[in-house]
């Protein structure tokens, strides 16, 4: 007998508001409770009764995703007329309303101008089912080619950095990873033993021919003059699944060169550096956990260090550092763990350096910009316990530097930019923790020299934040015709609780930044794992090209608007 | 209750005499016997025996009126219990059960049982509640699914609702207290009876005890049946109950449990008290656990539940020690409880049908042996083997003419000589030689793509979308092509020798070619042997036969009035079966528009369908969790196969058509011994439905493919010498599984977000695999 107890099944059903909502889009007025309450009970029945239909003709589909031509296929088995005009979506948007005391999730039906469809261009004919066929295994061995899932799922990986005396058995379910089958050409060979030797404790890590051949070409291309060349083996580290084993000679090869560099303040290499962390960490088959003890402290290192490039003055190395920071955020975000509990000793490093130039005001402004970034990029927590309570001696400082005599021109450039990095950051927090109003006066009491400049950026944060809760809500208040049933099937869907997409598209991560904002440029196509299968190298070099520097200059006009007017080619003048 | 039989008695007079007489004769009888329980003369008798007892008692008069050649009277009595004409010739023991089971059966004279029901059940000494339903019976006589009321009247006899968590209570704590070897046994009433009990409460009206009900006791049931509990639960109203095709199986079919004779021979020495006036009755161990089960739920005055077991449960009592938890939790899981062992214990002739002989092969060997020098020595071993394996009769198989089987054409002789010629290149498959897997992704099939066949030879493959479509390819360089228009051919020149090739449109020649012509998603897709001919089911209720050569529709085939699942041709080609969403299972001859016959048992979709290859038999796999295999011949349903914890979807015989293996919603593969009905293995590691299975052309290893994107290989030569059989678990059933799953798996291959949907395993052995690729 099964101990536990499982949840309530029977207890489901519509609430009788439903119910009244329906009757009046059908014109009956005024339905009594009781009658509301048997008809929940009865539609909810009814429904629960065609979702489990329905169920049946998914599985017969193959499919794990329950569509809604399977809600129709199962109404026809019980005769009753199918719902016209849902087919072919991938999924219903339901609005939601409120409005005298009530709420409602209806399906908005635009009206339609007929002259637009028919003057519309037709769409493209979608392609046409066609047959590949791919060995998926040979003789027992499952070659390691782009149709086939990488050798060395990124579960396992970090099953086996996490807990590395725990033998794992190749073949474990892995997420929907979907890479792009580019550049998988000669790193493939050696997939071949991989899922035999996994048990053995990988002390030597010995590269095929091949294998040492694809590390020479990705390394020169990454550090190397040609934007082109090295923006396909950026693409090819952030999609190859074969990389794996190579892992180790990547992470010394960036931590090895940002030492070089800093020294020799090559600025545009460490940028190539930062790209390349950032192309392994994007790269969906790869689990860093192992490699960060290298890693992490070249980030840092291009986060705080005292001076990145030749010209301080003239370089913009602070887009390196705001670069840097992200990566720093973005690594603890996904590798942070109560054990090595990486988030917290960034912090900590961080906020030491920062006690350091706060009590010292010699420290180089490029130095407290790094740290600032770096604290700030780590989430609004950590900007308001640490950050705010220093705002008053920032802004004292910097107008010493502003108001005072001309020390250097570049003193003044750093405290320009800790000035627009503080006020860009805190903003936004300020924005949702303190209360309104927002009177000049007191902000200058509470943040000092800072004070009225943040007042107006957080009048205008909250102005952005209630325009977009304005939008959300004219929308709420339109009212059509509402569309009872399926708001039902699909709660009634979900309890069934069989459809479920078997892959998740991975949403891209947040140093992306292209499909979150609005504006973007229109040669951004859909993330790069939109991207599959069979795609040759051949041909996808050139958009891959606009598209990474499209982030990139994306990514630098954000702040820097001039440079990113700077044309593609060089990123070395920065 | 009263007033309802009062409105019997007016209606219906004629036949409440009847009924009369039938009370009076079990009054005798009873009296004979000294039950202190048993009924007495009228309607309105306020005994606590059940409705069960007075169906005995109904025989037992039966079998006195025939004894007195009263052959009349026996046969009007017979016609307004509505029992089947055999239940009266087995004992009175077997006959208790039967008899009970035979009322759902009368679907014509539905009305007289109704009332012959009515009237024979009783309300309980506790006081019908007030909201006892008035015409229960009467209201729903004038309903069109006659079968459904008969079956909902056997509710009608009711207890006070409150107690019903009590009842319930008390056999738990009753079945917890005896020994352990005998408590997983009993705990298996534990499902049936909740389930019937919810239901006799939902029907009563008590609808919000039928809810507490259920949630106080719904999380005791075993997880494999929480699909059925989804169901059941959705259920809280009488209206909902007609209709409801889970809830008619409940009612419909009797529960099949199997307990040990052990079990209760123990439980009877508990139960010292025994009165000797029930010994009487008893013939058989089945009965008397009957009468000691009762017994114990008598003395807690009620017999709700003893009513439950004896109308709606089958106890099936074996010789030999109780099993074990784990034994049972093997068997069970299906929708009706376990096959009953008598249910598998026809035979079945698995062994094949003697291939022809086929004299080309001598001269076609000699060419080879002028082609390549050195191998015909090699050879000529291995084909005399052949000859010989196929000359001599297996005792196993049945008569070659044991079903009409087309005549062998020239050109399936040369298909059959090709394919011996492969045969003889075909690897030896083993854990240390695996097969190489060749996978056919269908791209851009959106979602689509809901069936796949391969032709025997591997040369074509056919997928069936969801668009209404079936798309043939050809995955030779040889291209698909169309016969020529009748005009054209008339121009053809008969004699010449390249006849066949001259009849062909070359300029139809393409890759692939798609056939329309269904009006909903294909669900299933079958070549026929031959490669003449292809067969697709649909959601539209046709099964439609396409012609390879023309690309046209020859047939479609109506009879399934539902979506039809699947279809399947015969190895031999001329037959095909297809099952679906309406339960029956059809077997069709390609020149017949109507199907020759009709498999009917399962309580759910068929779901997938399977020819043996020796093409006398069926094997089908159902929502129903059950597999039955079907005789040909008779049409008699000669096993039924329990186990699955889901819908079954997928099937395969071994070569040797020995065993068969299956695969459900469940993630779980099962081996199964054909010739003996039982369980041999069990291979756990697929996490999703398993769509695809096959054996490999020896049959040495087991490929199975599933949504979880995974093709896995199994040892089955190691899974089936495992097993040992000795006679006691051939006769009983129940066998030890071995946990070894583990050690069976040979490989898994992870295919990239591609669930495979279907397997084949070319005449070399080289296995090939087709699905959808979902990015």
């Amino acid at each position: 007998m099964a101990e536990e107890r499982r949840p309530k099944q029977c207890t489901v059903v519509l609430p009788t508001e439903s119910m009244k909502a329906m009757a009046e889009s059908i014109g009956v007025g005024q339905l009594q409770e009781e009658s509301c309450a048997a008809l929940s009970e009865e539609v909810s029945y009814r429904i629960k009764e065609i979702a489990q239909d329905a169920l049946k003709f998914m599985h017969h589909g193959k499919r794990c995703k329950l569509t809604t031509s399977d809600i129709d296929h199962a109404l026809k088995l019980k005769n009753v007329e199918p719902l016209y005009g849902f087919q072919s979506q991938e999924f219903i948007p339901f609005r939601f309303a409120s409005g005298g005391g009530r709420e409602l999730h209806f399906y908005e039906e635009k009206e339609v101008d007929l002259s637009d469809i028919i003057n519309t261009p037709l769409p493209r004919v979608p392609l046409d089912v066609s047959l590949k066929a791919h060995w998926l295994s040979i003789e027992g061995v499952q070659p390691a080619i782009p149709e086939n899932p990488p050798p060395a799922p990124k579960e396992q990986q970090k099953t086996e950095s996490t807990e590395p005396l725990k033998a794992v058995k190749p073949g474990q379910e892995e997420e929907g990873s979907i890479q792009k089958g580019q550049g998988a050409t000669s790193a493939e060979a050696k997939g071949k033993k991989d899922g035999l030797m996994r048990m053995k404790p990988r002390s030597t890590h010995e590269l095929s021919v091949e294998q040492q051949l694809y590390y020479k070409e990705i390394t020169e291309a990454c550090v190397g003059s040609c934007e082109a060349k090295r923006a396909e083996a950026l693409q090819s580290i952030a999609t190859d699944p074969g990389l794996y084993q190579m892992l180790p000679r990547f992470s010394t090869f960036i931590s090895e060169g940002v030492r070089v560099n800093v020294v020799q303040n090559n600025l545009a290499l460490l940028i190539y550096l930062m790209r390349m962390v950032k192309a392994l960490m994007d790269n969906p088959t790869l689990y860093l956990e192992k490699y960060l003890h290298e890693l992490i402290p070249a980030v840092v290192t291009c986060i705080v260090s005292k001076q990145l490039c030749l010209r301080p003055d003239v370089d913009n190395h602070w887009a390196l550092r705001d670069f840097a920071a992200r990566l720093m955020a973005q690594s603890c975000k996904t590798f942070s763990t109560t054990t090595n509990n990486i988030q917290s000793r960034i912090t900590k490093t961080f906020t030491k350096v920062y006690n350091k130039c706060w009590l010292d005001d010699k420290t180089q402004w490029t130095t407290r910009y790094g740290c600032i970034a770096g604290l700030s990029e780590l989430g609004p927590d950590v900007i308001k316990t640490l950050i705010l309570p220093r705002l008053t001696v920032e802004g004292a400082r910097i107008k010493a530097v502003s108001d005072g005599p001309v020390v250097s021109n570049i003193d003044k450039i750093g405290a320009d930019h800790v000035q627009s990095l503080l006020l860009k950051h805190c903003a936004s927090v300020i924005a949702k923790a303190r209360p309104l109003p927002d009177n000049v006066e007191q902000y200058r009491a509470d943040y000092g020299y800072l004070g009225p400049m943040l007042c107006s950026h957080v009048v205008k944060a909250r102005a952005q934040a209630a325009l977009q809760a304005q939008q959300v809500n004219r929308t709420t208040l339109t009212i059509t015709q509402p569309r009872p049933t399926l708001t039902v099937s699909q709660s009634g869907i979900g309890g069934s609780g069989g459809s479920r997409t078997a892959s998740i598209i991975k949403v891209p991560s947040s140093l992306t930044l292209m499909s979150t904002r609005p504006g973007t440029p229109t040669q951004l196509s859909p993330p790069a794992t939109k991207y599959i299968v069979m795609a040759t190298s051949s041909g996808s070099s050139s958009t891959q090209q606009v598209l990474w520097m499209a982030v990139l200059l994306f990514l630098f006009s954000l702040k820097y608007p001039y440079y990113g007017k700077s044309n593609s080619n060089k990123q070395v003048n920065l | 209750m009263a007033a309802v039989q009062d409105g019997q008695l007016n209606l219906e007079v004629e036949k409440d005499i009847k009924t009369e007489i039938t009370n009076d004769g079990s009054g005798n009888i009873n009296a004979n016997s000294s039950s202190p329980g048993s009924t007495s003369s009228g309607g309105k008798s306020k005994s606590p025996a059940g409705s069960g007892e007075d169906q005995q008692t109904l025989l037992a008069v039966l079998q006195f009126l025939k004894r007195n050649k009263l052959t009349e009277s026996v046969d009007i009595l017979r016609r307004e219990a509505g029992l089947s004409a055999d239940a009266d010739d087995s004992p009175v023991s077997e006959s208790a059960g039967a008899g009970s089971g035979g009322v759902p059966s009368v679907g014509a004279d539905g009305g007289d049982a109704n009332s012959l029901l009515s009237r024979v059940s009783i309300a309980t000494p506790v006081a019908p509640p007030a909201t006892a339903p008035p015409k229960v019976v009467a209201a729903s006589g004038g309903e069109d699914q006659p079968d459904v009321n008969v079956v909902l009247s056997a509710y009608s006899q009711q207890g006070d609702p409150v107690l019903y968590p009590l009842y319930y209570n008390g056999l738990k704590k009753f079945i917890e207290s005896v020994l352990d070897c005998h408590r997983a046994e009993l705990s298996q009433v534990f499902y049936p009876l909740f389930v019937h009990m919810y239901l006799e409460l939902v029907y009563n009206n008590h609808e919000n005890e039928a809810k507490q009900f259920f949630e106080k006791f719904s999380g005791d049931q075993e997880c494999y049946y929480e699909e059925d509990l989804r169901i059941l639960s959705s259920m809280s109203k009488k209206e909902h109950m007609k209709g409801n095709e889970t809830m008619l199986d409940f009612r419909t079919s009797k529960f099949v449990l199997r307990i040990s004779r052990d079990s209760y021979q123990v439980s009877c020495l508990g139960k010292p008290e025994m009165s000797r006036s029930l010994w009487q009755l008893t013939i058989t161990y089945r009965m008397l656990s009957y009468q000691l089960l009762k017994r114990h739920l008598q003395e807690r005055q009620n017999n709700q539940i003893w009513n439950i077991i004896q109308e709606h449960l089958y106890i099936d009592i074996f010789d030999g020690m109780p099993r074990s938890k784990s034994q049972i939790d093997a068997m069970s899981g299906s929708l009706a409880g376990e096959g009953k062992r008598d249910a598998n214990k026809a035979k079945v002739f698995y062994g094949l049908l003697k291939e022809p002989e086929i004299e080309v092969p001598l001269d076609d060997e000699d060419e080879e042996a002028e082609n390549e020098e050195g191998k015909p020595k090699k050879k000529k071993p291995k084909k005399d083997s052949m000859g010989s394996k196929s000359k001599k009769q297996d005792p196993n198989a049945p008569q070659q003419t044991r079903i009409p089987l087309p005549e062998l054409k020239d050109s399936d002789k040369l298909d059959k000589i090709m394919n011996m010629k492969e045969a003889t290149k075909k690897i030896r498959l083993g854990p240390d030689n695996l097969p190489s897997i060749c996978f056919y992704s269908f791209l851009n099939a959106y979602q689509g793509l809901t069936a796949v066949d391969f032709t025997d030879d591997s040369s074509l493959i056919a997928g069936g979308f969801a668009d209404s479509t079936v798309r043939v390819w050809s995955v030779t360089p040889k291209k698909l092509r169309r016969v020529k228009s009748a005009a054209d051919l008339s121009n053809i020149d008969k004699e010449s020798d390249d006849v066949l090739e001259r009849i062909m449109d070359e300029k139809t020649a393409s890759e692939s070619k798609i056939l329309y012509g269904h009006s909903g998603p294909v669900y299933g897709i079958s070549f026929s042997p031959d490669r003449n001919y292809l067969l697709s089911s649909s959601e539209d209720g046709t099964v439609r036969l396409w012609s390879l050569q023309t690309f046209t529709c020859l047939v479609g085939y109506k009879g399934h009035n539902y979506p039809v699942w699947d279809t399947q041709f015969s190895p031999y080609g001329y037959y095909f079966i297809s099952g679906g969403h309406d339960r029956v299972a059809r077997l069709w001859a390609t020149d017949h528009y109507q199907p020759l016959r009709m498999f009917a048992g399962h309580l759910a979709d068929i779901t997938c369908t399977l020819f043996h290859p020796n093409s006398n038999y069926v094997a089908t796999g159902s929502a129903d969790r059950t597999i039955r295999l079907w005789d040909v011949l008779t049409g008699n349903c000669v096993r039924i196969l329990t186990g699955h914890k889901g819908p079954i979807h997928s099937l395969a015989f071994s070569p040797n058509g020995k065993f068969m293996a299956s695969g459900a919603t469940d993630g779980r593969v099962l081996l199964w011994d054909v010739g003996h009905g039982l369980m041999v293995g069990e291979l756990k590691g697929h996490t999703d439905t398993i769509y695809a299975l096959k054996f490999s052309r020896d049959g040495e290893i087991l490929a199975s493919g599933s949504m979880d994107n995974t093709v896995k290989l199994w040892d089955t030569l190691k899974a089936f010498d495992d097993v040992e059989l000795d006679d006691f678990t051939a006769a009983t059933g129940h066998i030890h599984l071995p946990e070894n799953s583990q050690e069976l798996l040979l490989g898994t291959y992870m295919t990239k977000s591609t669930p495979v949907i279907h397997l084949h395993f070319t005449r070399r052995n080289l296995l090939l695999a087709a699905g959808a690729y979902n990015p």
